[in-house]
Order: C-alpha cells, then structure tokens, then sequence
C-alpha cells in the first residue's frame, strides 16, 4: 500500500528508469612482465640445480661481446676430447654470424635470431638451452652459460633470463658517458666491462670520468677493465665470475 | 622499441581480469611506469590504441603513473630523486647504493562497467 497517504492505491514502482550502470574499479597490481619473470624463475631454477654460472651479457651493437666471448673460450680452454666449459647462446635480429664465430674459436653456441624483437626473453632462452641440448650440451656438464643479448642499450634491460649475473659492457670507444645517457640498463649490473681498453689512449677515452660515471649509475658493479685483444683482465674477468683461471702452460 | 609488445601484455591482463569480473567494456586502465624502467611514455600511449583496438577496451582511457626514480641516503639517512637515474645525493654527493623505487612496470587497475 502506498506509504505516502494511506490511499489505498498500491505503492508506485520505485526507480521505473534504471540508473547508467557506474564503473566500477578492478584493482590488480600485476607485474607487466609476470610471464617472463615467471619463465624467468623456471630457468633459474634450472640454471640452480645444474650448477651452472649464468651471465647475461648485455651491451650496445658493436662494443665486443663476441670478440670478448672468443678471447675469453681460448682463455678458459678445455683439454681435448674433454667437455666443454662454456657454452653462448647469442641473440641478433638476423644472421647465425656470431654463433658461427663462437663455433669456429670452439665455443659450443646457439643462435637466436629474434625477427624484429629487441632483446631477449625467457623463452627463447629456454629454447637456446633445449637446442644445446641436442648439440649434446648438457647444463650440467658446463661451467659457464653466457646469455649473448641483443645488441641495444635500452630495451633487454627490462626481461629477466633467469641469469645469475647481469654483465653491461662499456667499449672505451663509444664514450665515458655513455652510461649517464644510458642509465636504466646499467642499474641493473652486477659487472660493467669496459671494453677494448688496449685502444683507450688511441682514443683520449678518460678512464676516471668513465669509472665515476659508472659509479653514479650502477653502485652495485663491480667495474673492470678488459681487451680481447690484448688479453688484459681476462684473468679478472674469470675470477669475477666464479670460475678457477687456467694454469699457466 | 619493446613498447607495443608490453601494451599487449597490458592487453591480455586486462581482458583476462575483465573477463573474469564479467564486465562488458572496460573504461579505464592505469599502469604505473618507473623511470628506470626501460620504457618510452609517449611510445606507450602510441601502442595503447593500436593494441586495444577490436577489444572490450577499445576506446578506453590510458592513466599512466610515473614513478620517478628515487635513493635512499645512508650518509644523510633521508631520501633523494635520483634526477635521470644518478644516485649521487645532492646533498652530500655520496653515492648511494640503494635504489628505493623507479623500476617498476606495473598494471595497477581498471575501471569497468
């Protein structure tokens, strides 16, 4: 009955026209990159259990990932008809170049060709480990998995590869500040390398403003001076990574 | 340029959660961006359209967050934005080594109906 007046009438619908439904908020709070952090974990999980040291190296094109790569399987050696210590697994747009460099100074390697992506992702990491595997490379038999990025300063910083180092690599011939131009990926260092320091002269490249420009953006790094070339810090290199440094022969 | 890529990574998060709440057209989607985190605002709100296009969010509302980068000083135990990811404090010029916030890349909500 109607409330209003005591008619009698029956009680009018309330609300005849529906309201406009309101938005209503979904708070989520979801990682954008959850799916690759969480392949990510299974490969470090993996890496883990095998043993194995795993670095993401991690530079711009040209500074001399692969050359470091070669001098650095020729430095670590392994005694004939033994297994292999090392094992890459390269990333590039295009090409198999560097994994038949690799292959040519001995090194087991895959390549990665990653179409037009930027960088890598777990993923294709765990398919580069699964190709080693049929190249009869198995990670526990190794010592050391390199991650050969893409060649780009700025996009493989953001993808976890379930590495347990992060190396950045500084050629003395790009420039001292390039890691203020280049500040997110270097945050994430656990090494910097700069590079080809047999040309640092040749090049006035000014060491101390590079190593106090790497200060301000990766605090964490440990910083060394490496030359494929030469052979300078090799040794260093082999120490930082965990790994025992060949006998002298 | 991975942008367009984490835009469809946006994408399926957000129709995944939409989908499950039972919303018929999202309105809303809000992410937060660190300044450290590898990634270009503007190439992101370029992706956003391209990427929702067709969808239940096609004509939706891009709200981006920004986090800025920021330290955390031991030396003047206070906290300091770390202008352009240097972690030099401006007050003192000690380097710090603890990153307090700025690489986040995050879906933070949606609004649906």
């Amino acid at each position: 009955m109607c409330r209003d007046c005591s008619c009698g009438q029956p009680a009018p619908e309330s609300n005849p026209e529906p309201l406009p439904e309101q938005p209503r908020r979904l708070p989520l709070h979801t990682a954008l990159l959850q799916r690759n952090d969480a392949g990510a974990a299974a490969l470090r999980q993996r890496f883990t259990a095998a043993g194995v040291t795993v670095v993401n190296l991690l530079s711009s094109p040209g500074s001399g990932k692969t050359a470091l790569l070669e001098a650095l399987a020729q430095r670590l050696g392994s005694a004939e008809g033994a297994a292999p210590r090392l094992a890459v697994i390269v990333g590039d747009l295009a090409t198999d170049n560097d994994a038949r460099r690799l292959q040519a100074a001995g090194v087991q390697a895959v390549q990665i060709t990653t179409g037009q992506a930027c960088h890598l992702e777990a993923p294709m990491v765990a398919e580069g480990v699964h190709r080693l595997s049929h190249q009869g490379v198995a990670l526990g038999q190794l010592e050391l998995l390199v991650i050969e990025n893409v060649g780009n300063l700025v996009c493989p910083g953001a993808y976890d590869l379930g590495e347990g180092l992060r190396v950045v690599l500084l050629s003395t011939t790009e420039g001292e500040d390039k890691p203020l131009k280049y500040a997110p990926i270097f945050h994430g260092a656990d090494l910097v390398l700069i590079s080809k320091i047999d040309l640092a002269e040749a090049v006035g490249f000014d060491r101390a403003a590079a190593h106090a420009a790497i200060a301000r953006v990766a605090p964490h790094a440990q910083v060394l001076e490496v030359s494929a070339r030469s052979g300078a810090g090799l040794d260093a290199l082999i120490a930082a990574l965990g790994l025992a440094t060949p006998a002298v022969r | 340029m991975h942008e367009l890529s984490l835009m469809e990574a946006v994408r399926d998060q957000a129709l995944a959660a939409a989908h499950a709440d039972g919303a018929i057209r999202i309105t809303v989607i809000s992410l937060r961006v660190g300044e450290l985190a590898g990634v270009e605002l503007e190439a992101l709100r370029f992706a956003f359209p391209v990427a929702m296009a067709g969808t239940i969010a096609a004509g939706a509302e891009l709200r981006i967050e920004s986090e800025p980068a920021e330290c955390h000083c031991a030396a003047c135990n206070a906290p300091f934005p770390a202008a352009d990811g240097c972690c030099d404090c401006p007050r003192c010029g000690a380097i710090s080594r603890q990153l307090l916030r700025g690489r986040d890349l995050r879906l933070l909500a949606l609004e649906v109906v």
